[in-house]
């Protein structure tokens, strides 16, 4: 069965989530210390969504081929391939790994 | 001097429309075969197609999206699923914070831009000095919005595998687009991998804790760093004024 009300929510609590901090500053403009620890979110955020999408669910759905994989990106990233081409360097990869080790 | 980090200039251009629709191809193509995943999940626990697809046009999250399924899945109630996606999705908070300079209008009309904001356009999306390219960040959100619920719908309606992504290594897709973005910085300086690696260290070990929500917050937390270091001399003097090499449609608010 469709879960419509969880469905609802999570859709009502996701616009929210995103519409807070833009509703709340309102039209004021940001002060250049606030600027600039905003453009360092960049990096942190990037940093932490490579490292939550790792770790999964608190570390314990780790895939070691995905680790593998990924190690494989900044190699990939300097010989200038684009990013579909890596994606599908590190799927091949990490599937290539998990043949080898099953 | 203060090294304005401006990302993505090398391999993802980021002025112009066109730039952000080249851009939310690229991401979108990512994540397209998650989507496939999420519609053929849902089938797999009972779901209407069509809820599936209106679930996606309308959370547009992958991340939610899958700890709302995952969480039923496992038994868990409509409670538990929808606190573990709101928790996923807190990271929208700063994001939103932080592109909120590059929203127009009043209230109304920022909170209905706000939904723009999600991982991959946000990310490809800065110009440095907190601000953001609205072209690039709309454009890559509206084809990324459009292949997610097209791969959405594939999956409900061909409902393959469960496990198919997994088992052709495709379950990598989101941590390998992020990481390439993150290494696409040319001239990024000592300070911005600093940051990341503060950042990863932070969410490495929140997560032991938390789900990954809040441990994303904790990451961006990182970004704090910014406060150790002295402003530039031109942002002394007061605050920051439009440049003249600023590009149309990244103009902070008036």
């Amino acid at each position: 069965m469709t879960p419509w009300p969880a469905i609802a929510a999570v859709a009502v609590l996701s616009f929210a989530l995103k519409a807070a901090g833009p509703t709340a500053l309102g039209e004021r403009e940001l002060s250049p210390r606030t600027r600039a620890v905003i453009t360092l979110m960049a990096p942190a955020l990037l940093a932490g969504l490579v490292t939550t999408g790792v770790a999964g669910d608190r570390w314990r759905t780790v895939d070691p081929a995905l680790l593998v994989a990924l190690t494989a990106v900044p190699l990939l990233r300097r010989c200038r391939l684009p990013m579909p081409a890596v994606l599908v360097a590190v799927a091949l990869l990490a599937t290539a790994v998990r043949g080898l080790t099953t | 001097m203060f090294q304005q980090v401006s990302p993505h200039k090398g391999a993802l251009p980021r002025q112009g429309l066109r730039a952000g629709l080249r851009v939310g191809f690229t991401l979108g193509t990512a994540s397209f075969l998650l989507a496939v995943s999420f519609g053929a999940i849902t089938r797999s626990q009972g779901w209407a197609a069509a809820g599936a697809v209106l679930c996606s046009m309308a959370v547009f999250s992958a991340s939610a999206q899958f700890a709302l399924v995952s969480t039923l899945g496992a038994g868990g109630g409509v409670a538990s699923a929808v606190v573990a996606a709101a928790l996923v999705n807190a990271r929208f908070l700063p994001m939103g914070v932080a592109a909120s300079g590059s929203l127009r209008g009043g209230r109304l009309r920022r909170a209905a831009e706000a939904p723009a904001v999600v991982d991959g356009s946000w990310a490809a999306a800065p110009l440095g000095g907190g601000r953001f390219d609205r072209r690039v960040l709309f454009a890559a959100s509206v084809v990324q919005w459009g292949l997610w619920g097209a791969g959405t719908a594939l999956g409900g309606g061909l409902a393959p595998r469960p496990h198919l992504l997994t088992s052709l290594g495709l379950g990598g897709g989101a941590p390998a687009m992020f990481l390439f973005l993150l290494l696409d910085a040319p001239g990024a300086g000592r300070l911005y991998w600093t940051t990341a690696m503060l950042g990863g260290v932070i969410a490495a070990g929140l997560s032991f804790l938390l789900p990954a929500g809040p441990a994303l917050i904790g990451a961006a937390c990182a970004s704090l760093l910014a406060l150790a270091r002295p402003l530039p001399k031109e942002d002394r003097d007061g605050p920051c004024r439009p440049q003249a090499n600023d590009q149309p449609g990244t103009e902070p608010i008036q």
